[in-house]
């Protein structure tokens, strides 16, 4: 499953994907995060997946243009940390 | 005081034909949402009765309200249901709830079941919130998005129109036909932008209903936009609140040149439903049925 | 020489004469649902304030959201380049200048001699500027004006999680209904949006000294959470407000002597 994580506001697209079926719970974005944006969980929207999955957590869900600002600085972009500390390349950013 | 533009009618509705002392597992779910609750009672699967009802202040409150007015004109009591499992913005919060799932997986089980296994695409546009799903011909979910930070593009925004407009909100959706053209989208996606650009228009001259037009599709188009994030495939259906708005559903299905399924049910039963179906499933896994 | 600056905003259009380095006049005008025939007003105000006419002008510079709306400017610049101007002439050890207006907050980075090399820029949602302090302001029946002061009487935090405006909107009548103190409400309201307006001056990346500028900076209670969030001191002009229009003035001064 493709889980979109975030919002589209006036200003435009904020949203973290999370691919479930790549994910493996290993947790290596929850470490490289500096803000505390994602966690490893029980899947609220799989009831019958029995292992841990990546999401972003409630308090960051309706600010993660804020919360990962500082990780998209406006020149000299470098790659974000829970993208690169992803192996299973389960993480991506629409903005 | 502030005026109450968003209200639907609340519904209740008891099948006619099904006797649950015969059933082998009943089953319940309860949608507690920011604007309305709904519950929804199974007997083995097949639809007993249902309710649907405002939202009061205390979420708990709520949920046991409306499911005493779906049990109301039966004689099935809340203890002769074998598994309840609550869902939506309050699903923690039902006091007699045995589990609670997210309103997301609630909503493509209860579309699988309420319009059948060709349902891929659901929107759900709630009070608070938008909800786009794709799903698979089980109702799993295979691609989600939920929207609940922005009011633009949800019940909400509707309300503000409704409000500054002075029109109740069950005629939104007919008078918002009652243009001679379709004017141009409001500019705004933000709600309060689209405010004071209406509020210049009505200045301008504009009749209500064709500022209602210009809003109505301008969310459209903003809903149109969420859904395509995750990929619009047929068959195409709409729940919640806003399916009963045909100013905003008629406009997406245009701009998506897809049509809705029609639906047989109230539809913002869709979650309370879901929710019902996986209670079953979860009693069936219990009893080492699954 | 005498030259214009006219900056046409969401909510108001400020004007300015401006001889040599001195102001001689400003004025400001509510935008309303004519920009057009504010900007002309603004313009009437400030020259019969200096008692002057149109022909005595060397130059008019337009800037603001409505700059393409003012019909008798004979040149236009961006806000972002109207406020280095302004900001490098006014305080030029500032190499961060933070504009919060009613409808978009912008971050810009200068050098020392004001030449713009980043910005950032908070718009088309009305929580991350001016109009959210405004709208809440509605909801809590204080005028706006009020707030500042209102909110440094706040003794506790209470949190706000709505990040809409219009959301925003039925929490502050919730924590009302709560019997949370008003003042603690609206400090509340200015934490959350200067919490996104350093987010966004984070992006660019913050050097010394800060200035702010913008409508907004006249908000103390709002200035208070901002430094309290950025942890530094903020250089604050005496009519921040004006900062677009003498930025727009300069760079008409400038085209005048033609360059
Ligand atoms: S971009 Fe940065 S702040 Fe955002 S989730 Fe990734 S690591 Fe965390
Ligand atoms: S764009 Fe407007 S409606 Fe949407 S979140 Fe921002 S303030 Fe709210």
């Amino acid at each position: 499953m493709l889980a979109h994580y975030g919002y589209k506001d006036g200003s435009g697209d904020y949203f973290i994907v999370i691919d479930t079926d790549k994910c493996d719970g290993c947790g290596e974005c929850v470490t490289a995060c500096p803000y505390g944006v994602l966690e490893v969980g029980e899947d609220e929207n799989d009831p019958f997946r029995e292992e841990p999955v990546a999401k972003v957590t409630e308090d960051h869900r309706k600010k993660i243009k804020y919360s990962c600002a500082p990780c998209k600085p406006t020149s000299g972009k470098k790659p974000l940390p829970c993208v690169q500390a992803c192996s299973p390349d389960a993480i991506s950013h629409s903005w | 005081m502030e005026k109450e533009y968003w209200r639907w009618p609340e519904s209740r509705w008891t099948s006619s034909d099904i006797d649950w002392k015969t059933g082998d597992i009943i089953s319940a779910g309860v949608d507690v949402g920011s604007v309305s609750s709904q519950a929804v009672v199974l007997v083995d699967g097949e639809l007993f009765c249902y309710s649907n009802y405002r939202t009061g202040s205390d979420s708990p409150e709520s949920a046991q309200k409306v499911m005493d007015k779906a049990l109301e004109e039966t004689d099935l009591t809340l203890e002769k249901i074998h598994h309840t499992v609550g869902t939506g913005y309050g699903r923690v919060n039902v006091p007699f709830a045995n589990r609670a799932i997210t309103e997301i997986a609630c909503h493509a089980r209860g579309a699988n079941f309420m319009y059948g296994p060709s349902v891929r695409t659901i929107l759900d546009m709630g009070g608070q919130d938008c909800k786009a799903i794709h799903c698979d011909e089980k109702g799993k979910v295979t691609n989600f998005l939920m929207n609940d930070k922005c009011a633009a593009g949800t019940g909400r925004g509707m309300e503000v129109f409704a409000d500054l407009l002075s029109i109740p909100i069950e005629e939104m959706g007919k008078l918002s036909f009652k243009v001679e053209k379709e004017p141009e989208p409001v500019s705004s996606t933000c709600v309060i932008f689209a405010k004071s650009e209406a509020v210049g228009l009505l200045r301008k001259g504009w009749p209500k209903e064709k500022v209602l037009a210009a809003y109505s599709s301008a969310m459209a188009h903003r809903v149109v936009e969420l859904l395509e994030r995750i990929k619009v495939e047929k068959d195409f259906a709409v729940t919640g609140g806003i399916a009963k708005n045909e100013g905003v559903v008629k406009r997406i299905e245009s701009e998506l040149k897809i049509e809705a399924l029609e639906p047989q049910h109230d539809t913002q039963i869709a979650g309370a439903l879901g929710a019902a179906l996986f209670a079953k499933a979860l009693v069936e896994k219990e009893r080492g049925l699954r | 020489m005498t030259v214009v600056g006219i900056d046409c905003g969401a909510k108001n259009v400020k004007a300015l004469i401006l001889e040599e380095d001195k102001i001689l006049a400003k004025s400001s005008v509510l935008s309303g649902f004519d920009q057009k025939a504010a900007a002309q007003e603004a313009l009437d105000l400030v020259l019969k304030d200096a008692s002057l006419k149109k022909e005595d002008l060397a130059h008019i510079t337009a800037t603001g959201t409505g700059k393409e709306e003012v019909g008798f400017s004979l040149g236009t610049i961006t806000e972002v380049g109207a406020n280095a101007k302004a900001i490098n002439s006014l305080f030029p050890s500032v190499r961060t200048v933070i504009d919060v207006g009613a409808e978009e907050g912008r971050a810009i980075k200068i050098n020392d001699k004001g030449k713009v090399i980043d910005f950032a820029i908070n718009e088309k949602c009305a929580a991350g500027a001016g109009t959210f302090t405004e709208t809440m302001a509605r909801a809590l029946e204080i005028k706006l004006e009020e707030m500042g002061s209102l909110s440094l009487k706040s003794q506790k935090a209470v949190p706000m999680n709505a990040q809409c405006a219009v959301f925003a909107e039925s929490e502050v009548v919730s924590l009302i209904h709560a019997k949370h103190a008003k003042e603690d409400i609206v400090r509340a309201v200015h934490d959350a949006i200067a919490d996104r307006i350093a987010s966004m001056v984070r992006k660019i990346g913050i050097e010394k000294d800060v200035a702010l500028v913008g409508g907004v900076a006249r908000n103390i209670g709002f200035v208070d959470s901002l430094k309290r969030d950025l942890n530094l001191d903020l250089l604050i002009p005496d009519d921040p407000e004006f900062s677009c229009a003498l930025g727009a003035a300069f760079a008409a001064a400038e085209k005048a002597k033609g360059g």
